[in-house]
């Protein structure tokens, strides 16, 4: 019997600016205060490690924020501490953000001496004013130089984050984008609706807009309705023409470089948040830790608002992240899971939506349709009980 | 044993426009008279249900005894019956002044005399009341007392010179209204060895009590143990309790006598056999003859009210003959729709009634309900000479069997500064009104009169007034009468089907306007669905407007990761929470508020 496993998830909540759209927790610091963060980051590593003696960790995830703001040895530290602190699987998956205009040769090295198997770049747009109006502090070209160093630092497999939906942005545009994008081969990309949060400089700039475009009308700003549609059917299939799976309503990769940290979230596999406001699930308890960087910064790493999932809530849950997956979720987990056969609790709901051509069923699966995949959140609610 | 000396008694009201201070003084008396340390009081005390303080309106009459000790030395018992200020609630004014010997009439010193002042003092004067004008407000900086009290006096007629000049908000003077009540209101008269005869002004409904019966005792005297006969109804109980009010609360006592304001409990289980306006009496020595009761009142507005969820029908009826126990003004029958299955057709006096209700019926009783549009009665002149009071649209019978339709007409008084009264002429023309006179009370204010047809001001006159005068208007109306009037029916069809619930009838020049906003606010409020739903307004089978609701096309929560879960989740289930509050006809979900839309279409 193996041991049980866990996935880490390390935030880094710094970055050189906020862009206009991001509602993540993360701000722009000076080096201080960056490294009092790391020196406590390391205290709650070391912490945290003692509480999982039993798990043996099988992806690590350094996102932000933009960790590759901090100085590089300040990351191989973090990597260092984790490799100290717990039991890291030789085969582990290493992640860590990064954007363009904060990487250099050197800095690349470091990551790949200190285990990191798996860069992700903020790229959003190859179109420059696209870039300036969400507040990027990078131009394409910028942009092309890093993943150059990327490559050139032999790292093999590479995510590019491209958005679509952005304000100005045409069909046109966003082709450009995409096929900019393909044309440099990465292993994966993730390709994202631009979405309106509250709370940011956006939500005040396009609130009104996006009103007119839930309702069907024609937004002043933002792509319509029916291209933002027609951007995703670009997504789809120039992606599948390159040879890209689609393997999440928003992620698409070659043949085996799908991410497995992501993957644990939707199939709910146990991971241990570390850093400023991070989340935890852990043998089906959520918590959080502190989004206060002072409480932070005095040691406090407790858990907070501890919740016990529920029979009820475990279910729900399996259904609605596993459907975000295209291969959806396998009839056997849920009766390993719970005890029972998926019908027995979903039956009317998964009837109906197989009737409408939502959702299909198919050699002891459950998955969306496209049509599904479309309207995922309206498939999704019927799945509260 | 001796009964309470009359001539120490005072039954009072205070009557007032809406905000001229009315609950305020109401409180400052019970606090100043230590009835309740200033510990213990909250604001408005009267104003006792959750509504009508978050509203900061009088919608319940309320009574509370004080104890005064006046300047003569003598200690009085003050019956103290707070009544509602807007023109809907008229008939518990009316209620009220029924149980009184005298009202207290504020006026505040910055806005005068008001509509709703010169209503109900007419109204006290009906029913023989001495008035006792008091100035309220005079803290605030555009107070103007001694114009005011010149305004009573003129335009009411009333002796206004010596009126209390008080603030009720910071009770400067206001010992002085004691005084002068025990000075000007008359003490109350009535033989207390005579049969029993007391009036009930109102009376709710406890689950442990049964009926509790709100009365002013005109003659006699009842104790517990006194065979009571109800005189309308005929039905006969016997006392259990009987006390008078403690504020907030009941204090039972040994008896009330000729004079008192009080209560009677008798065991009373059903609602029934209470009606407000009945004569109590002796069942074994009755009076001569009943009270004459109250102006009866009718219900002015119609409209369907049904439960969410339709296995509440049982609890929404039980929850309307509640509230119908001490508001007789509410009537209601069931009825029932195609699209939202059994309810009531619910009269009111007015939309804020209507609103008050609906309310009460929500929060007191935790029911969950959908509103149709409302209306008034119609009389429909059939071609085979019958005719029918119209309350519910659906009952119209086919154009082809209609000779002429009539509606009701209301004689409708607003009085406004003269900045306004061209703004007030075109709503009023715009509202096909008639124009019947203007006369100026003072130099700067104006008495309008208009008829105005009642289906054009339950809606949102009173906003479209208050907004065009910038809150200087005040309005009052009353029935006059039905005229003849070119009506159509107008019909809403959701995905090509008719739903019978958002049928209106409206002016025929109106139609096409108001099936074009209609279709629009549908549109805004029905949510977008996996398919595209035409929406259409039609008159007589013929389409006069259309909206169509596109399909759904794309809803997609595009990022979720670990820290994302706990918020999508309630993403999600607001989206489920929407789905509980719609009703589906056909195979469309529609929204419970979209049934009232027919009132926001004036908006924007």
């Amino acid at each position: 019997m193996s041991a049980k496993s866990l996935e880490l998830y390390v935030h880094i909540p710094f970055c050189v600016k906020k862009c206009a759209y991001c509602d993540f927790l993360s701000a722009s610091a000076d080096e201080n205060t960056r490294q009092e963060y790391i020196r406590n980051l390391l205290e709650e590593i070391k912490e945290k490690g003692k509480q999982y003696p039993d798990y043996e960790i099988t992806t690590v995830f350094i996102g932000g924020g933009t960790p590759s703001i901090l100085k590089a040895g300040q990351i191989a530290d973090v990597l260092e501490e984790v490799y100290r602190s717990f039991s890291v699987r030789p085969d582990a998956e290493i992640t860590i953000e990064c954007n363009p205009g904060t990487l250099s040769f050197e800095k690349l090295s470091i990551y790949k001496t200190a285990g990191i198997n798996r860069i992700s770049v903020g790229l959003q747009s190859t179109d420059n004013d696209e870039l300036r109006e969400l507040g990027r502090i990078h131009t394409y070209e910028e942009f092309l130089q890093s993943y150059d160093l990327i490559r050139k630092v032999g790292f093999s497999n590479v995510n590019i984050d491209i958005m679509a939906a952005l304000p100005g942005q045409t069909a046109l545009s966003y082709e450009k984008t995409l096929r900019h994008v393909l044309s440099l081969r990465p292993e994966h990309i993730s390709a994202y609706s631009l979405i309106i949060e509250e709370g940011t400089p956006f939500f005040e700039k396009y609130e009104a807009d996006e009103l007119l475009r839930e309702k069907g009308d024609k937004p002043l700003f933002l792509p319509s309705e029916e291209t933002e549609r027609e951007m995703y059917e670009q997504t789809k299939e120039l992606f599948a023409e390159h040879g890209y799976e689609r393997y999440e309503i928003s992620n698409y990769a070659k043949n085996g470089y799908a991410c497995r940290h992501n993957i644990g979230y939707w199939r709910r596999e146990n991971y241990l948040g570390l850093g400023l406001g991070s989340s935890s699930l852990v043998e089906n308890v959520r918590f959080h830790n502190t989004t206060n960087l002072l409480d932070y910064n005095r040691g406090m790493f407790g858990q907070q608002d501890m919740e016990v999932l529920d029979k009820k809530s475990q279910m729900e849950e399996f259904m609605f992240l596993g459907l975000r997956m295209t291969n959806g979720v396998a009839r056997k987990d849920f009766e390993t899971a719970f005890g029972l056969p998926v019908e027995n609790v979903y039956g009317t709901v998964l009837d109906k939506q197989v009737a409408d051509g939502l959702v299909k069923k198919e050699a002891g699966r459950i998955f969306l349709t496209e049509r599904g995949m479309d309207v995922s959140n309206y498939v999704m609610a019927q799945f509260l009980i | 044993m001796a009964h309470i000396d009359q001539s120490k008694i005072r039954n009072f009201c205070i009557i007032a426009h809406i905000d001229h201070g009315k609950s305020t003084l109401a409180d400052r008396i019970i606090e100043m008279t230590g009835t309740l340390t200033s510990r213990e009081m909250q604001s408005q005390v009267l104003d006792n249900m959750d509504l009508e303080r978050e509203r900061g309106i009088t919608i319940k009459s309320q009574a509370v005894r004080i104890i005064y000790k006046a300047k003569d030395g003598e200690e009085y018992i003050f019956n103290l019956i707070d009544t509602p200020g807007h023109v809907d609630f008229n008939y518990e004014v009316s209620r009220s002044l029924a149980a009184c010997d005298g009202a207290i009439l504020v006026v505040d010193a910055a806005q005068g005399v008001e509509a709703q002042t010169l209503a109900n003092v007419y109204l006290a004067l009906d029913h023989n009341l001495d008035v006792m004008p008091v100035i309220n407000k005079i803290d605030l900086p555009s107070a103007q007392p001694d114009a005011v009290a010149q305004e009573i006096e003129d335009v009411i007629g009333i002796e206004a010179m010596d009126a209390p000049r008080i603030s009720a908000k910071t009770g400067l003077n206001v010992e002085e209204v004691l005084e002068q009540l025990v000075k000007k209101i008359p003490a109350p008269q009535g033989d207390p060895e005579a049969p029993l005869k007391a009036l009930i002004f109102d009376a709710i409904y406890d689950s442990y009590k049964g009926v509790i019966v709100f009365c002013r005792i005109k003659e006699g005297c009842v104790k517990v143990g006194t065979k009571i006969k109800m005189m309308a109804t005929g039905a006969t109980d016997e006392v259990t309790e009987v006390g008078y009010f403690g504020a907030g609360q009941f204090i039972p006592c040994e008896e009330l006598s000729a004079g008192m304001v009080g209560y009677i409990c008798a065991s009373i289980k059903n609602v029934r056999e209470t009606r407000v306006g009945d004569t109590v009496t002796e069942a074994d020595r009755p009076c001569a003859e009943a009270l004459p009761g109250y102006k009866k009142v009718n219900p002015m507005v119609y409209c369907g009210l049904y439960p969410a969820d339709s296995a509440k029908y049982p609890d929404l009826r039980d929850a309307l003959e509640k509230l119908q126990i001490n508001d007789a003004s509410l009537q209601y029958e069931p009825e029932t729709s195609i699209a939202l299955g059994f309810g009531f057709r619910c009269g009111f006096l007015g939309l804020l009634h209507l609103e008050i209700i609906q309310e009460r019926l929500e929060r007191e009783f935790n029911l969950d309900l959908v509103t149709t549009a409302p209306g008034v009665i119609y009389k429909v002149h059939k071609t085979d000479g019958e005719v029918i009071e119209l309350t519910n649209p659906s009952n119209l019978p086919d154009p082809s069997e209609i000779e002429y339709m009539e509606e009701p007409m209301v004689s409708a008084e607003i009085m406004v500064t003269s900045d306004y009264i061209g703004a007030i002429m075109d709503l009023c023309q715009e509202r096909r009104g008639i124009y019947v006179s203007m006369e100026y009370i003072e130099k700067t204010r104006a008495l309008i009169k208009y008829d105005l047809p009642l289906n054009e001001i339950i809606y949102d006159f009173f906003d479209a007034l208050k907004s065009r005068s910038r809150g200087y208007a005040s309005f009052d109306y009353e029935m006059k009468g039905y005229v003849r009037s070119e009506l159509v029916k107008l019909d809403i069809l959701v995905n090509k089907e008719e739903v019978d619930a958002l049928s209106f009838i409206v002016f025929k020049d109106s139609a096409y306007e108001r099936g074009r906003k209609m279709c629009e606010k549908l549109k805004e409020e029905i949510p977008r669905h996996l398919f595209e739903i035409p929406i259409q307004a039609a008159v007589g089978g013929k389409i006069i407007a259309r909206e169509t609701i596109k399909a759904m096309r794309k809803d997609v929560l595009a990022k979720c990761y670990g820290g994302d879960i706990s918020r999508k989740k309630k993403l999600l289930e607001k989206q489920k929470e929407g789905k509980k509050r719609m009703r589906q006809v056909g195979n469309v979900e529609i929204p419970q508020e979209a049934f009232m839309s027919v009132l926001k279409l004036d908006e924007d």
